[in-house]
Order: structure tokens, then sequence, then C-alpha cells
């Protein structure tokens, strides 16, 4: 079911003099099954993109297009939508209300007019998929660790089938390993359901882990749009814009400065691990060879 | 005596079922010693629920031991008469710079808390525009908070404790929400703060690489100090901090990979600078 926006803008309060441009004529696809990072400053529109995408805001002018039907139309169903494109916001833990966690996940399925044993069979698939054990299902949603509430909210989502999620900052206020639990939970969901995953974020070094696209916001509009390597590659550009590359392209730029034979373009620890192991057995050949 | 001594504290809180029934009893803070000198950058890292935050919350007064004492500046922060003259030495910084700014212009914000100390206007002045300039807001003065990013409110926020004339500040994730931008303003006001005032940092973050340049890391779990020393001696521990649910910084983890693989690199470096050194001495050695 892929998205397509094609020149869409967002004034809020237009016509006001606190009028402001939030999206400014953004035109994108995005199809079936991508993992895609949404980066941008504070303030750059990356809120209120994700909010267009499953009919929370309407464009101000432009039309969105989801699988073919534009979402504006007199007769197109929202509720559905809404479905089909689950939004986890920042902080979900703040919007489980249920006695327990089986409950908490069974809400939206049942909203969905699902009957109770759908609901559950829905929600059980989705506790699974985040990797929330039986153990915790009756309890209190309140009583787990932070990085637990995140995985039942997200699986409160999952719980509807969605075929693009949509993680609005999913790490923030977590501990490393928490980061890292999340995120391999989501890559591994990506896998092994195909669904379309957009991750906004501001850390560069979980981006470049994951993600196989990247669109740059700022001032409300795309200001790159492509594999993770080329976007980091212009890092003093995502630099102006109040970005930055991941910590290990900027370990690599100070081996280069020093004369260093070695590529640019790296983003994570694996490749510059690589590629700093393959420069030194090259001189070491060098070295044989004379 | 530093400005800060924590001995033997234990904070315990009773948890309790809806009718009000007691379930239990958990200790946040379990036995915890520190003493902190005048003019030093403390940083305190700890995965979510160690009892970090717990514990800052002593340090300022919000929160009382159950067993031990902390001393701020000297004074006993279970005795109520030093409550302000306590949360005057010691300001707080939380996480999120919208619950903390109330002022509806940048400098009202800041001239909010030596307004209240009962402050000379024309000191409260003099004091706001020395704040501003130390976090490099002043050109901001006039504007609504509304209208700035999350590190310049978080670095508002920051400009209104020190306007107190604080000895010691202590911030709670101050750059949790904030892009990179954000989070590089905010850590670079804090170290201008220590280092040109003098101003005793306690820094509390998720974030491995905002804590290198601190004199003294503690790591908490379960409500203990588990590890303190050096930001070197802290990082050089990369399996340990693991199994703490912490990390170290991209280039302490990439020198402790290539370490593994047998490069003479020495354990804990510290920033791409040292690594690149220590890259320089290893190919001396083919």
């Amino acid at each position: 079911m892929p998205i397509i926006l094609d020149k869409v803008s967002h004034v809020y309060e237009a016509g006001t003099a606190m009028s402001v441009t939030a999206l400014n004529n953004v035109s994108l696809v995005i199809p079936d099954g991508q993992f895609i990072g949404l980066i941008g400053h504070t303030g750059s529109g990356k809120s209120t993109l994700i909010q267009h995408l499953n009919g929370l805001i309407k464009a101000t002018s432009g039309s969105i297009y989801f699988n073919g039907e534009d979402i504006d139309a007199d007769d197109f169903d929202k509720k559905k939508l809404r479905s089909k494109v689950g939004l986890v916001f920042q902080y979900p833990e703040y919007q489980l209300f249920e006695a327990d966690v089986f409950s908490d996940v069974c809400f939206g399925p049942k909203n969905l007019g699902l009957t109770k044993k759908e609901a559950e069979l829905r929600a059980y698939e989705a506790l699974k998929l985040v990797g929330v054990d039986d153990e915790y299902f009756y309890q209190s949603p309140f009583d787990l660790s932070g990085g637990q509430k995140r995985r039942v909210a997200i699986a409160g989502v999952l719980a509807m089938k969605p075929d693009v999620l949509i993680l609005d900052e999913p790490t923030a206020g977590l501990d490393p390993r928490g980061r890292d639990e999340i995120l391999e939970q989501v890559a591994k969901l990506k896998r092994e359901t195909g669904i379309t995953v957009m991750l906004v974020s501001h850390s560069m070094d979980d981006v470049a882990k994951y993600v196989d696209r990247i669109i740059v916001m700022n001032k409300g509009s795309v200001m790159l749009d492509d594999k993770p390597k080329e976007v980091f590659k212009q890092y003093e550009r995502l630099e102006e814009v109040g970005l930055a590359a991941p910590q290990v392209t900027y370990i690599m730029k100070t081996l280069h400065d020093r004369g260093y034979d070695v590529r640019l373009d790296i983003d994570t620890i694996d490749e510059a691990k690589e590629e700093i192991m393959s420069y030194f057995s090259r001189l070491a050949e060098a070295k044989k060879r004379r | 005596m530093g400005i800060i001594k924590v001995k033997d504290l234990i904070f315990e809180y009773i948890r309790r079922d809806e009718e009000g029934n007691v379930e239990g009893i958990t200790t946040a803070v379990d036995d915890v010693n520190l003493d902190i000198n005048q003019g030093d950058f403390v940083s305190i890292l700890g995965h979510n629920g160690s009892g970090k935050s717990t514990l800052a919350k002593h340090l300022n007064a919000i929160l009382y031991p159950t067993e031990g004492t902390v001393w701020v500046d000297g004074k006993d922060t279970k005795n109520d008469e030093y409550l302000w003259d306590i949360r005057q030495t010691a300001g707080m910084v939380f996480q999120n710079p919208d619950n903390q700014i109330i002022g509806q212009v940048v400098e009202e914000d800041v001239g909010f808390g030596p307004e209240n100390m009962g402050v000379p206007t024309a000191e409260i002045w003099a004091r706001v525009e020395e704040s501003l300039k130390a976090v490099g807001m002043y050109e901001f003065r006039k504007y609504s908070p509304n209208k700035l990013s999350g590190g310049q409110k978080q670095r508002v926020s920051i400009a209104g404790v020190i306007a107190m004339h604080p000895k010691c500040i202590i911030l709670d994730e101050p750059t949790a929400m904030l892009d990179p931008k954000g989070r590089r303003e905010v850590i670079r006001a804090v170290r201008a703060l220590n280092d040109v005032e003098k101003i005793t940092v306690i820094l509390i973050t998720h974030y491995m690489e905002e804590v290198i340049y601190s004199d003294r890391v503690y790591v908490m779990d379960k409500g203990k100090v588990a590890l303190q020393g050096t930001p070197r001696e802290i990082f050089s521990q990369v399996e340990r901090l693991r199994e703490l649910r912490l990390d170290v910084p991209q280039v302490t983890l990439l020198a402790h990979e290539l370490r593994k693989e047998g490069f003479p690199i020495p354990a804990g470096i510290l920033t791409k600078e040292e690594f690149a050194d220590a890259l320089d001495e290893s190919i001396k050695e083919i």
C-alpha cells in the first residue's frame, strides 16, 4: 500500500498574523517495504509530515494518495487509513491506560469492530512481535520498566495490523541497552512482516545502522532524500541545518585528514573496523614487497 | 567536606495498591556515598530505574533520605531551616524544556528566580544579563520562549538557575529531548559554566559522549554505585558497561574492537584525536 504525497503544504493558522508554513510543497513516494529514517532539527516539519500520512491533519494544499486513493476524497474511509498507517507518538507509554497489558493491546483491534477472540489473537501476536513475554500479560502496564512500557505501546499499534508503521523518536529517554533492544525489535519486525517502517530520530548513529533510505527535512521542505551513505557524505550540509553525520563518519574523516587512504562514506562501527583493518593489511602487504 | 557530601544514603518508598494498602517497599537508593568538591564536573550514568534521578533529587532537598545524610555546602538537607539556602546553592535543570519555563519573555523567565529571592531590581537585571551571556542566549532576551528551539529553551532554563548564583548545578538528562545541535549547544554551555564560572556540575545522561569531559563518573545500578572513576577508567570497561545496560562512545567502541583484533591501542580512548594518535603508533609497528 504505497503512499504518495503530491506537492503537499501545510500552514498552521493560515490567514492570521501567526501563520506558520510547516510543510512547503513536499512530494514523496513511500513504496511498500522500505525502512525509512526521517531526520531534521526541532521544528523542521517532521511531526507535521507524519501526521499527514494517516490523515490526522489535513494538507492546506496538495494531495495525499494511499494505495492510489485520495485520502481527502469524500468517500475515503479515514478510519481504515488509521488502522493501515500506524503512528506511534513520542513517549507512547503515557497513552497506556488499561488495567493490564493484554487488555491495553486489545483496545485498538476491538475498536476496529473485531470479535473478542480475533482481537485477543491479534494482541497476542503483537505482543510476541515486540518481545513482551507471557508473564507480563496480566500485569498493570504501569509496573513495567520504561523500555517494556514502550514495547507494549508499540504492540497496541501493531495489533491494528498496519501496513505502514511510523515511530516518532521511539528511543527518547531510554538507556543505551533499551535503545538497542527497541530498534533491534523493530528491525526484526520489519524483516518478519515486510511492512514499511518510518523512523523519526535524532540519533544519527541509530539511523545509519538500520534504515535503507533517509529523508532530511529542513524548514518544511525535503532537503535530501537518498541512501544513508549518500546523505551522510554531505555532513557539512547536515551540520548547516542542525544535524550531523554519525560519530564514526567523523572518525574516518580525522584519519583521512592525517593522510590515511581510507574511505569516507562509512557510517557504522563494523564498516569502520573492516576498512581500517584492510588499510593496515594493505600497508603491511606493500611493506613486504619492498 | 566538599560542596556536596552524601553519606550512607538509603531512600525507600512504599508501594501501595489502589486502596492504599501497602504492597511492598522499594529501595531506590541503596547505601550511596559521594563527596563532590567545589568546581568539579561529575557525571552520573545508569540504566532506566537504576536510581540516578532519585539520587539527584536528594541533592537539592526535593527528597529526603530514609537513612543516612546529605550535606549541601555543609548544610544537612533534612533540616527545614536550610531548605531555601540549599535550593539556592544547588539548582536543578530537568529533562523537558517545556515544563520549566514560566515567563512570557526570556529575560523575565530568567529574572524569576532572583526576584523570588528578594534580590534588588537593578541587580536582577545585571544577573539576567550575565546569566544569558553565560549560556549564549543574550541576543534572545526579548523573545517569547515558545519561539525558541529545544536547545535554546534548555539554555534559558540553565540561565534561570545560574541567575540565582548557585555553587552547584544538577542537570537531569537535559539533552534527552533535543536534536544533535541542541545537545551540542547545551553541553557546550554546561562546560563553559564549569570552566569559566567554576560552578560545580552534576550531569545525569544516557549519552555516553557527553561525559568524556567530566572529572569523575559514577555509574549506578540497583540503587548502588556500581563503578566510579575518571571517564577513561570507566570507558575502559566496555563489557562491564554493557552488562549495566550502558554503552561507550563510538570512538571508544571502535578502538576496543580493533584492540580485540590485536591492534596495539590502549584501552579507554575517548576522542577522535586520541584514536588517530594510537593508530599512528600502530602503523610504526607494521
